[in-house]
């Protein structure tokens, strides 16, 4: 509750940091020169594109890692040795690899287009950074169900093992059901922590709102808009993150009490 | 499964008229090892189908591991394990099929928190023996009906005493319709008054003519209700009879000792 009104608090300073960068800016401003405010205005519309650019590859992400994880994560508690060693060694590898390296690996070793039969797929920069930053994601969704699963009491699988469930049914009817909720608020704080690596697809020159920030400066070449520009793109990062740090905590407190 | 059950002849009349049947279980030489932890060092135990069988003994004597191998929960290292012409202890074993016939409640009644009451009895008859929904729900009314627990149908878990969860427990074990019901130290959690009210389910089970077996420290139900009763020490069956022969003539010091310290 404390870390949520301090991060509140922070995001108001953002905003007079915000207020006093441009005016600051406005005051250095060589005279003749467009106001900061109106040029910064100018440049939002494209930014703001960019921006909903890095939320949809952090949800297609977000789909493909958590798919793939949960398979993975399901694999490194199979009773089938081979197959839980492979999984576990495919997280830990996924999970402890640098980000941005698996990002450059997906963009030169992905195919600039797919055969699927006769059909062929383009693939744009931005679907491999995304296939790039679901790989991380996989990873650690599958530790969060692992974890989820394993917290549960062993004697949920042996009531269910003892009513003849098979290993599969048991999975899906008894253990996942009562593993979403533990595994819900890491889950969203991984999402949080995606949405904010989402930039990094910038240095694979993806146009989201990174790449556009920069480039909208370069095109202006006036260093007093650096400050104002960067600070509304965190701006811009915090108002969409926030929301979701404060529903993660309130699930997480909801949880807390019933688990 | 109220006409099953009634259709099945009364435990004395199955002794009177086949005296020579094959035992609803029958444990040989079991033995069990956790680890460097021996728990089960030769286990024999035979239990005649319709009996009401109490196992007893001082913690960590295996007692609970022993009821785990008759449903396979826990496989056996060594020995012989037949439950109902069953070879539990073969490493091919069909485990689920062995499990319809086994029914098994445990001392923390592990419901399915997320489900109600009825659900909880409804779902294994409807997923694992795939039998017509409006069936098995008619079933398990009939079941809560039985454990006078009807109104609590809708209600989850977590809203449920210990006594009401353990009888929907026993309810969701018998929506199998097994013919053996193995109880882990079903009333170690439970006040006294919940106690009662589960010995009593379990009392009408016997009368049916179920198969018991009972992990039990209630002395009083074993002496009062059970065909035979077991005391186990070391992963070993120290002695075995007639609950009378038992509680007032125990042959080992041991059991004799066990004994000495509870109160009926």
């Amino acid at each position: 509750m404390n870390a949520l009104r301090v991060s509140g608090r922070f995001g108001v300073g953002m905003m007079g940091l915000l207020l006093a960068s441009v005016l600051f800016g406005e005051v250095q401003a060589a005279d003749g020169s467009a106001s900061l405010l109106a040029t910064m205005w100018k440049w939002a519309p494209l930014i703001g594109q960019g921006f909903l650019l890095n939320i949809l590859i952090s949800v297609v992400a977000m789909t493909l890692g958590t798919v793939a994880g949960l398979g993975l994560g399901l694999g490194q508690m199979s009773p089938i040795w081979p197959l839980r060693h492979a999984a576990q060694i495919v997280t830990q590898f996924f999970r402890n690899a640098p980000w941005l390296v698996l990002l450059f690996y997906c963009i030169l070793l992905l195919p600039y287009e797919m055969r699927l039969g006769g059909l062929v797929v383009a693939m744009p920069a931005w679907i491999k950074a995304t296939v790039g930053l679901a790989l991380p994601v996989m990873g650690n969704v599958s530790e969060i169900v692992r974890g989820g699963v394993q917290a549960l009491p062993p004697a949920q699988w042996d009531s269910a093992e003892a009513l003849a469930f098979n290993r599969r049914q048991t999975l899906w009817m008894v253990i996942l059901p009562q593993a979403i909720k533990p595994m819900l608020p890491p889950w969203m704080n991984l999402y949080a922590v995606l949405i904010m690596a989402t930039p990094l697809v910038s240095v694979v020159g993806v146009e989201e709102a990174m790449t556009l920030t920069r480039f909208a400066l370069s095109a202006e070449n006036r260093s007093e808009l650096l400050l104002p520009m960067y600070l509304a793109l965190l701006i811009a990062f915090f108002a969409y993150c926030y929301p979701i740090a404060r529903w993660t905590a309130r699930l997480e407190r909801r949880f807390a009490v019933k688990l | 499964m109220l006409d099953t059950i009634a259709e099945r002849p009364a435990p004395a009349a199955v002794a009177s008229a086949r005296p020579a049947a094959a035992p609803a279980v029958m444990l040989a030489n079991v033995r069990k090892s956790f680890g460097s932890t021996r728990v089960l060092n030769g286990v024999t135990l035979s239990v005649k189908r319709g009996d009401v069988t109490c196992v007893i003994g001082p913690s960590g004597s295996g007692k609970s591991t022993l009821l785990r191998c008759i449903n396979a929960l826990t496989p056996v290292d060594a020995g012989t394990v037949v439950v109902e012409g069953i070879a539990v202890h073969d490493p091919a074993l069909d485990k689920l099929a062995l499990r319809r016939r086994v029914g098994m409640v445990f001392q923390q009644y592990n419901l399915f928190p997320h489900k109600t009451a009825l659900e909880n009895v409804m779902m294994a008859p409807i997923h694992v023996l795939q039998e017509d929904r409006e069936e098995v729900e008619a079933r398990a009314v009939a079941l809560l009906t039985k454990i006078r627990l009807l109104d609590k149908a809708h209600c989850y878990p977590g809203a449920l005493s210990g006594g009401q969860q353990q009888r929907v427990a026993i309810a969701r074990s018998l929506a199998m319709r097994p013919t053996i019901m193995l109880f882990d130290e079903v009333t170690a959690a439970l006040d006294p008054v919940m106690v009662k009210e589960v010995l009593s389910t379990i009392r009408d089970l016997a009368e049916e003519g179920i198969t018991c077996i009972l992990v039990t420290h209630e002395m009083g139900f074993a002496r009062e209700v059970a065909d035979q009763v077991c005391f186990t020490d070391h992963g070993i069956v120290v002695e075995e009879g007639p609950p009378e022969m038992i509680f007032t003539q125990p042959e080992d010091p041991r059991t004799r000792d066990f004994l000495g310290h509870v109160t009926f």
